[in-house]
């Protein structure tokens, strides 16, 4: 008797593509990102959203500053730029006022983490909302440095341990979507990456915006932040998402503090009409009077 | 673009020289004594159908300008020695992405905070070496408001040819002397984009021709283009290797180097029988026209090197001098920076004097008579 049975000859099926295919730069995959990480889950929502809404490759423009999540620029098949850390925003900001005269329609989409957007890019992001600057911004939030190790930064939540803090965090962290309406962001949202279908609506909504949007997305980081947090898996810091996440669609975000273990408040917090940096600008610039 | 004889003052005229060279997207941050050039621009632009964008800082406002040149168009940033410190990292992604913009340092005394209304020549290594790493800049050094506009057309233009930034070092006291500027639209020349000819199937992003620059495909330009401040391949794609590092840091070097005659500006008055030759630039060239006069009244044969451009460093002219003439004298708003690569361009075959300022004015024309006269009467 045969011990092993004969497998049938794999059936090849060619010409079969993802449907994400085109959005990504495939000659740069397998990408750099550890397994677990929520990196890859948000950039497949990303280039999901963009399908649905049939902005193609070179339609939008994908800015992103340094750190893990900067990277994602260098996977989309869009023109894509990789920037200093912390500056993707105002380099967002001169594209996107420079694209205005060329190409109106043209979207930018600002990737990049906790770190860099709110620790050394801080300054810039309040003055984008602030401005409310055509851009879309996304944060991918793991509440540490990845790349560089591990370290705490300014949404690590206070008690959580990183390799710069090593008995646990005494610092406060930031509120993001409290941060964001606070200065004035039309469009806000928090999900996690266990809510990929809403994460995927929420940069539709985004996308389909005028003006400066926000969304953040709670993001397992299992390697660096986890390991030291008791969640050494990404499936564990799922599973915390999966326990603790809370749809509060339209609640005050100044209640989505998150703590070590505790709620996450998730939902979309803002979403209002409000006159966009250009068309404001554009109104303004029709009343110049050519005498003075 | 304006047409005639203006007044202006020096940071309006390299405004004016902006507008004049193209550019459509201004970011920049107040600071004085650069805030003129801001200002006009906030005025001019709008009207033009182009952005003025008042940034948070000096990190956003050249972050703004690099993005803005991605986007298809001319941009500038302009700032004064503070500013100028925060944008050296940034200066260093605009090298390494051959991003053409241009950024203006209106120079004021240092260090830190220093004299903020008053004059100094103390960034022009900062200039050079300010930024991290390996690199080669283009830095003009207009000593008036006719040179602030000149200079600033030429400054887009090599941008533009190079992939480069390029800065114009200037002054408080050139930024805010009221002098007659003439534009004659005629006679300016604007060199454009380099754009791709081959269709996205064949374009490779950094790969370059002879003169080692590769062409430029700007956002929604349908070339996909990767842009990264990590040391990348010829398709734009991050490369850790030693050979990468090697290609890119060396092409971008060369491109600068190799093509430095192109790039190199200077003047020479009375350089044909002259003993003693006035390096300088920017105000203390002119500045030291006085003490040229005084010197050949006492009969000593003086000449004038002006550097229009102090980067790349004219290296093989003084080099050519240094065997002819006895003597360099050199005049700046610093306690010694430009002078250090007459020393080494001379390489100890004239002799080499410094003619010091710590800022906040300009040197008396006596100053410079006396080293000029040290010189003449040293015997070695």
């Amino acid at each position: 008797m045969e011990r092993v049975k004969a497998r049938p000859e794999p059936e090849i099926i060619e010409d079969v593509h993802h449907p994400l295919q085109p959005y990504f730069r495939e000659e740069r995959l397998p990408h750099i990102w550890c397994s677990g990480c929520g990196l890859g889950t948000t950039m497949s929502c990303f280039a999901y959203a963009l399908r649905e809404l049939d902005i193609g490759v070179d339609d939008v423009s994908i800015v992103s500053g340094i750190g893990r999540t900067g990277r994602l620029a260098g996977y989309m098949r869009s023109d894509s730029y990789h920037t200093t850390h912390g500056r993707a925003i105002p380099f967002a900001s001169g594209l996107r006022v420079a694209l205005s005269l060329v190409k109106p329609g043209h979207k930018v989409v600002v990737f990049s983490g906790d770190g860099d957007l709110f620790a050394i890019g801080g300054n810039h992001f309040i003055h984008a909302a602030r401005r409310n600057l055509d851009i879309n911004v996304v944060c991918v939030n793991n509440f540490n440095y990845g790349m560089t190790g591990g370290q705490i930064g300014p949404t690590t939540p206070q008690g959580a341990r990183g390799t710069t803090a090593p008995f646990g965090t005494f610092e406060n962290p930031f509120n993001l979507p409290y941060l964001a309406a606070s200065c004035g962001a039309p469009y806000v949202a928090r999900w996690t990456t266990l809510h990929a279908r809403r994460l995927k609506d929420a940069m539709v909504e985004a996308l389909s915006r005028k003006g400066f949007s926000f969304v953040e997305v709670i993001s397992p980081c299992p390697i660096n932040y986890g390991r030291r947090n008791q969640m050494p898996t990404g499936l564990e810091e799922l599973n915390y998402y999966a326990e603790n996440s809370v749809i509060r669609n339209f609640s005050d975000p100044k209640d989505a503090d998150i703590s070590v273990k505790g709620e996450i408040v998730v939902g979309t917090f803002v979403d209002e009409e409000k006159p966009d940096y250009f068309s404001v600008y554009h109104k303004f610039i029709e009343q110049i009077d050519d005498e003075k | 673009m304006l047409a005639g004889e203006y007044f202006f003052n020096g940071d309006v005229a390299c405004a004016e020289g902006a507008i004049a060279a193209g550019c459509r997207v201004f970011a920049g941050y107040p600071i004085t004594p650069q805030s003129e050039i801001a200002e006009r621009m906030a005025h001019r632009l709008p009207r033009l159908g182009a952005y003025f964008l008042q940034m948070e800082d000096e990190l956003a406002s050249i972050a703004a300008a690099l993005g803005a040149a991605w986007g298809g168009v001319k941009a500038m940033t302009a700032t004064s020695g503070p500013g100028f410190s925060l944008m050296m990292e940034n200066i260093g992604l605009a090298v390494m992405t051959e991003t053409p913009c241009v950024i203006v340092d209106v120079q004021r005394g240092g260090p830190s905070t220093g004299l903020p209304t008053a004059t100094s020549q103390g960034d022009m290594m900062q200039a050079r070496w300010g930024s991290h790493g390996v690199q080669e800049i283009i830095a003009y050094a207009p000593s008036s408001p006719q040179e602030m506009f000149d200079f600033t057309i030429k400054a887009f233009n090599m941008a533009e040819q190079f992939r480069t930034p390029v800065m114009i070092m200037t002054d408080e006291v050139v930024g805010h002397m009221m002098e007659r500027v003439v534009i004659d639209p005629e006679k300016i020349q604007i060199t454009p984009r380099r754009k791709p000819t081959v269709p996205y199937e064949e374009f490779v992003p950094y790969r370059a021709g002879e003169d080692l620059v590769p062409e430029m495909a700007c956002a929604g330009e349908g070339y996909r283009v990767h842009v990264t401040g990590l040391t990348h391949d010829e398709y734009g794609y991050p490369d850790m290797s030693l050979e990468a590092q090697a290609a890119l840091v060396t092409r971008l070097a060369d491109k600068i180097r190799k093509n430095s005659d192109q790039i190199i500006e200077y003047e020479e008055h009375f350089i044909e029988d002259a003993e003693i030759v006035i390096v300088s630039y920017g105000i203390s060239a002119r500045a030291s026209w006085r003490s040229l006069a005084l010197a050949r009244e006492k009969g000593i044969r003086v000449g004038m090197l002006k550097l229009n451009t102090v980067w790349p460093f004219p290296q093989e002219r003084i080099a050519a001098l240094a065997g002819t003439v006895k003597g360099f004298v050199v005049p700046e708003l610093n306690l010694g920076q430009i002078v250090l690569e007459v020393e080494r361009s001379s390489a100890g075959k004239a002799i080499v004097k410094l003619v010091p300022h710590a800022g906040g004015g300009i040197h008396q024309p006596e100053q410079v008579l006396d080293a000029i006269e040290e010189v003449h009467q040293w015997r070695g």
